[in-house]
C-alpha cells in the first residue's frame, strides 16, 4: 500500500512540497489540512497590491483551487488540526476525525502578534495583517482621507503605510525601537527607508512609547502616548512582529524555542516528522535561525520532497527576501544578523542605493535599494562563499557583473598550483 | 486571449489558452508546467520564470528593461540571446500562438 503523507497548514511551504513531490511521481498518497478556508495562497501582495485593489483575489492562488483535486490529493481546507498522536502515528482535527499518516509534514507557519486586549488590542478598528481573512476585513477601512496608527516599523507595517499613503490616508507610524528595521538593517538602511517615507508624506516616530491604545464609542480613536499625548487615529495596524506556530508540535511533545527545531533535512526530533516554512527553526552558519519568507518555505517545502523521495540534499539555500514600497523596490540577498560592520554603495541614480553587510572580512548580507545589479551580483558572490573587500563594493566604478563573474570562474577553475 | 505553448526539455509540452493582461509566469503555474516557480510572484527578485522564446516570436514578447536584464544574468540555466522572465511577458492577441522553451536545472 502507498504511504500516507499528511501535510498540516496550506501556505507556501505546503504548495511547494505538492507542487514538487508531483512532479516527481512519488506514489505515496498526500493529505493536505489547512485552518484557513481558501487553498495556499502568495501572502506578500496582501500588504500591497491586493490591499490597494490592483490584484485579484484569484491571482493570489498559487495554484488553480482545483488543482489539488486534480492531482488527486485529499484536501481539507478551513479544518483544524487538534492533536498528533506520535505513538499511533495519527492526527486528530477538530472534527474528530482521526487520520493516520506515515509521515506527517508540518507548515503551520506564524500568527501575527496581537496588542495585548489590555492596551486595547482587541477594539474594533485594530488589525492585523497576516491572511487573506485579515485584509479582506481592513481593506474596505482604508478610505482616503482617514488617519491610519501603524504600530511598529517592520516590514510589514512599512508596506501598509506606503499602500495607505497611495490610497490617501494620512499616517502615522510608531516605532518602540531606536529606529525602524532595527531588528533586520543597519541604520543606513532604516535611514534610506526613513526618507523614502517621510518624503511620500508618512509622519514615522521612533523610541515611541505608547502607552494604550484609546476608544471613543466602542471603536479604537488613537494612542496615548507615554508622555501623555494623544493621537487620534481612525484605524489602527499592529504590525509588531509574528511568532512560530509551534503549539500543536509542542502539545506532541516536540521541544520548541521559537520555532520547531529541525536538522538539515527538514527533519524534527520525530524521524517521521518534518517541518517547513516559518515554522521552523535551523542552523545556517552556525546560528539556530527562524526565517519568515517565500524563499524559505518554497526551499523547504521543495527539499522536504525531494527527501521523502530519497535523494540526499541537505538544506544550504540562501535566503533572499523582497518588499516594494511605493516605487522603491528593496531587495536582499544573504541574512545580515552578527553583521561586524558595514559599507554603503551609492547606486546610479539618488533614489538608489546598497548596504553590503561583512561579519569581519566575510560579505555575509547586501540590501539593494532599487539597484538590482547590487542585489543579483551580490547574491551571485555570496551563494559563491566570495568575499570582495568592502573598498571594492563601495567604490561606485567597481562593475559588479565584472567583479561577480571574476570572483566566480576563480571558484570554478581553482588555481592549478594549489 | 493567445494560445500559448510551453515546451520541455524531455520533449512533453502544454498549450492553454492565456486570458489578455495575465504575465506568462501566473499562467505557467496555473497550468502545471514545470520548471516555471515565479516565487516572488513577478516582482522581478527571484529569477525562477526563465524561459526561452521561439526567435520568431521574441521581438513580439516586449522589451526588456534594465532590471529584468539583470536579472537574467541570474537564472539558475545561464541566459541566451533569447531569454525572458515569463513574468514580463503579457498575454495579448498578439501572442497567439506563441512557443516558450522551458529551461531545465
Amino acid at each position: 500500500m502507498a504511504e500516507t503523507i499528511v501535510i498540516v497548514g496550506a501556505g507556501q511551504a505546503a504548495a511547494s512540497f505538492i507542487s514538487r513531490h508531483t512532479r516527481l511521481g512519488s506514489e505515496a498518497e498526500l493529505h493536505l489540512i489547512g485552518e484557513e478556508p481558501v487553498p495556499p495562497y502568495q501572502r506578500p501582495p496582501l500588504s500591497k497590491n491586493y490591499l490597494l485593489g490592483e490584484l485579484e483575489r484569484d491571482r493570489l492562488f498559487i495554484r488553480p483551487p482545483q488543482w489539488y483535486a486534480e492531482q488527486g490529493i485529499t484536501i481539507d481546507f478551513g479544518t483544524r488540526v487538534e492533536s498528533i498522536e506520535r505513538d499511533t502515528k495519527q492526527i486528530r482535527t477538530q472534527n474528530g476525525d482521526i487520520i493516520a499518516y506515515d509521515k506527517l509534514l508540518l507548515c503551520t507557519g506564524s500568527t501575527a502578534r496581537k496588542l495585548p486586549a489590555s492596551l486595547g488590542g482587541d477594539l474594533p478598528g485594530v488589525f492585523t495583517l497576516r491572511s487573506l481573512a485579515d485584509v479582506d476585513t481592513m481593506a474596505p477601512e482604508f478610505r482616503a482621507g482617514r488617519k491610519l496608527l501603524i504600530l511598529g516599523g517592520g516590514y510589514i507595517g512599512l508596506e501598509a503605510a506606503a499602500s495607505a499613503r497611495k490610497l490617501g490616508l494620512n499616517v502615522t507610524l510608531l516605532e518602540m525601537a531606536e529606529r525602524i528595521l532595527q531588528r533586520v538593517a543597519a541604520p543606513e538602511t532604516s535611514d534610506f527607508i526613513r526618507k523614502l517615507h517621510q518624503s511620500n508624506g508618512v509622519e514615522i516616530r521612533e523610541s515611541a512609547g505608547m502607552k494604550q491604545l484609546c476608544q471613543s464609542d466602542g471603536r479604537v480613536s488613537g494612542a496615548e502616548m507615554e508622555d501623555g499625548e494623544e493621537i487620534p487615529a481612525d484605524l489602527v495596524l499592529v504590525g509588531i512582529g509574528a511568532s512560530a506556530n509551534t503549539e500543536l508540535a509542542e502539545q506532541a511533545g516536540l521541544d520548541c524555542d521559537n520555532g520547531i527545531p529541525v536538522n538539515n533535512i527538514c527533519q524534527t526530533c520525530d524521524p517521521d516528522i518534518y517541518a517547513a516554512g516559518d515554522c521552523t527553526s535551523f542552523i545556517r552558519n552556525g546560528r539556530r535561525v527562524r526565517l519568515e519568507s517565500v524563499q524559505n518555505a518554497v526551499d523547504q517545502g521543495n527539499l522536504v520532497a525531494q527527501v521523502l523521495s530519497g535523494t540526499d540534499l541537505q538544506y544550504d539555500a540562501l535566503p533572499w527576501f523582497w518588499s516594494d514600497q511605493y516605487d522603491c523596490k528593496l531587495q536582499i540577498a544573504g541574512l545580515s544578523t552578527g553583521y561586524t560592520s558595514t559599507v554603503v554603495r551609492p547606486g546610479a541614480t539618488h533614489i538608489s542605493q546598497s548596504t553590503w553587510y561583512y561579519a569581519d572580512d566575510r560579505l555575509i548580507a547586501v540590501d539593494a535599494m532599487n539597484d538590482t545589479s547590487a542585489y543579483a551580483f551580490g547574491r551571485k558572490i555570496i551563494a559563491a562563499d566570495k568575499h570582495p573587500s568592502p573598498e571594492e563594493v563601495a567604490d561606485p566604478n567597481t562593475d559588479l557583473k565584472a567583479l561577480a563573474n571574476e570572483l566566480i570562474s576563480e571558484l570554478e577553475n581553482p588555481d592549478p598550483k594549489l | 486571449m493567445a494560445n500559448i505553448t510551453w515546451k520541455m526539455e524531455d520533449g512533453s509540452e502544454i498549450s492553454a489558452d492565456v486570458n489578455d493582461g495575465l504575465n506568462l509566469m501566473e499562467a505557467a503555474t496555473s497550468n502545471n508546467v514545470p520548471n516555471i516557480e515565479g516565487e516572488c510572484g513577478g516582482c522581478l527578485s527571484c529569477a525562477t520564470c526563465h524561459v526561452f522564446v521561439d526567435q520568431d516570436w521574441f521581438a513580439k514578447t516586449g522589451e526588456i528593461d534594465d532590471i529584468e536584464d539583470t536579472m537574467l544574468d541570474m537564472t539558475d540555466v545561464e541566459r541566451r540571446d533569447n531569454s525572458r522572465l515569463s513574468c514580463q511577458i503579457t498575454a495579448s492577441p498578439e501572442l497567439e500562438g506563441l512557443v516558450l522553451y522551458v529551461p531545465e536545472p
